[in-house]
C-alpha cells in the first residue's frame, strides 16, 4: 500500500518530529527547571536527527573516499558537518543553564518554576 | 471525572501538533537517494575534489577543517565563551561574598 | 564512592579510553571521528575519574593551571596554524596552497594541516568538558 510505503520512506523525519513533540511536551508541562533543560536538549536532538536525515542516502556508505571501486553512493557529508557545530552549541547552552539553575537554587532553595514565581510575587507584594 | 479530562487537554494539543508536523514532513521528498534536493552541486564538488584539494580522504574532516575552517574556529570560540559564562556565574559571586566577609 | 570494585575497574579502564580517544583524534582525517569525538572521549574519561575518585584527587591530576593551559593552547594552535596561511598564501586558514604537505592520501601523514587542527580541537574540547564539569561539581560540594 502506498501510504505505508510513504510512511516508511519518511520514517526518519517522522521520528524526528515525534522526538521534537516529546521535548516540547516536557518543556511545557513540567515546572522542574532541570526537566525543562532536558526537554530543550531533547528538542535539539530532534532537530539534529532531522537535519542529518536530509543527508541520508539509502544503502549509501560513509563519505570516506578510499578509492575502492564501490557502486554504492556516498551519503551527503554537508549536514553532518553542520550538525557538529550545533551539538557544541547545545552543550554550551545546557551547561550555562545548569549553572543558572545552581544559582537559582542557592537563592530560592527550590528549582520548581511555580514556587519561584510565587516567591517572587510575594516578595513584590511585601515591598 | 471532568478534572481528568481537562488535564488531558495539553496532550491532545501535542497530538494535533504531531499530526500537523507529520503531515508537513510527509510532503518532503522521500526516497533518500542522490536525487534528493539536498544532494546538490556543492556536495558533488566536495565528494569529487576533496581528496585532491585537501589530501584527506575523510570528506567530513576535509569540510570541517578546510572548507569550513572558519566555522570550526567559531565553534571553539563558542566553547571558550561557555567556559567564561559559567565561570562568571559560578565563581565571581563567591569572590564578592568573600570580599564582603573581609570588610566585616 | 568507596567501592573497591569500581575503583579498580575504572583505574584499569581509563588508560584504554584515553588511548582510544587519542586514536580517534589522530585518525580524524582518514576514518570516521575527529577532534570533537576524540576530545569528548578524553574529557569523559576525566569525568569518570572525578566521579569515582572525588573532586580533590581529580584536581590534583588535572589542575586549573593545566586546564587553562590546554584551553588556551588548543585555540592558539588553531589560530597560529591559520596565521601561517595568512603569511604563506594570503588568506586565513589556507591548507595545501600555504605549503602544508599534502602527503599520501589515506596514510596518517596526509591532509596538510587537518590533523594538526584536529589535535587543537581535541585538546580544546577535552579540557572544556572537564573544566565545565569541575566548576559545576565544585559549586555543588561547596
Amino acid at each position: 500500500m502506498s501510504f505505508l510505503e510513504a510512511l516508511l520512506e519518511h520514517i526518519n523525519y517522522l521520528g524526528a518530529v515525534a522526538i521534537f513533540v516529546i521535548g516540547l511536551h516536557t518543556v511545557v508541562t513540567h515546572s522542574n527547571l532541570i526537566k525543562r533543560i532536558m526537554g530543550i536538549n531533547i528538542m535539539g536532538m530532534a532537530i539534529f536527527l532531522f537535519f542529518v536525515a536530509t543527508g541520508n542516502v539509502t544503502g549509501g556508505r560513509p563519505p570516506i573516499v578510499d578509492g575502492s571501486e564501490n557502486a554504492e553512493p556516498f551519503i551527503n557529508p554537508l549536514p553532518s558537518v553542520l550538525i557538529l557545530t550545533g551539538i557544541v552549541v547545545v552543550v554550551s547552552i545546557t551547561v550555562y543553564s545548569l549553572s543558572l539553575v545552581i544559582r537559582i537554587y542557592e537563592t530560592y532553595g527550590t528549582i520548581d518554576q511555580d514556587e519561584i514565581s510565587r516567591m517572587v510575587k510575594e516578595e513584590e507584594e511585601a515591598q | 471525572m471532568r478534572k481528568s479530562v481537562i488535564r488531558k487537554l495539553p496532550l491532545l494539543f501535542f497530538v494535533l501538533l504531531f499530526l500537523l508536523l507529520a503531515y508537513n514532513v510527509m510532503q518532503m521528498p522521500g526516497h533518500a537517494s542522490t536525487a534528493a534536493p539536498a544532494y546538490n552541486d556543492a556536495t558533488a564538488h566536495y565528494l569529487e575534489e576533496a581528496v585532491s584539494e585537501t589530501g584527506a580522504i575523510n570528506v567530513i574532516a576535509a569540510i570541517l577543517a578546510d572548507y569550513r575552517a572558519f566555522d570550526t574556529l567559531g565553534e571553539t570560540i563558542v566553547l571558550f565563551t561557555s567556559i567564561v559564562a559559567v565561570a562568571s556565574i559560578l565563581k565571581v559571586t563567591d569572590k564578592k561574598t568573600r570580599a564582603v566577609d573581609d570588610h566585616e | 564512592m568507596n567501592d573497591i570494585i569500581i575503583k579498580t575497574i575504572v583505574r584499569l579502564l581509563i588508560p584504554f579510553i584515553q588511548l582510544y580517544g587519542i586514536f580517534i583524534i589522530l585518525h580524524g582525517h582518514i576514518s570516521p571521528g575527529g577532534g570533537f569525538a576524540g576530545g569528548a572521549l578524553i574529557g569523559t574519561s576525566l569525568v569518570l575519574y572525578t566521579l569515582v575518585f572525588g573532586i580533590e584527587s581529580s584536581k590534583r591530576k588535572f589542575s586549573e593551571r593545566v586546564s587553562e593551559f590546554a584551553e588556551s593552547g588548543g585555540i592558539i594552535l588553531y589560530i597560529s596554524l591559520g596565521l601561517i596561511g595568512v603569511f604563506m598564501a594570503g588568506s586565513f586558514l589556507t591548507n595545501i596552497d600555504a605549503g602544508f604537505p599534502s602527503g599520501n592520501a589515506g596514510s596518517i601523514f596526509s591532509g596538510g594541516m587537518i590533523p594538526l587542527l584536529m589535535i587543537g580541537i581535541g585538546v580544546k574540547v577535552a579540557s572544556t568538558i572537564i573544566t565545565l564539569f569541575h566548576s559545576l561539581i565544585e559549586e555543588e560540594s561547596a
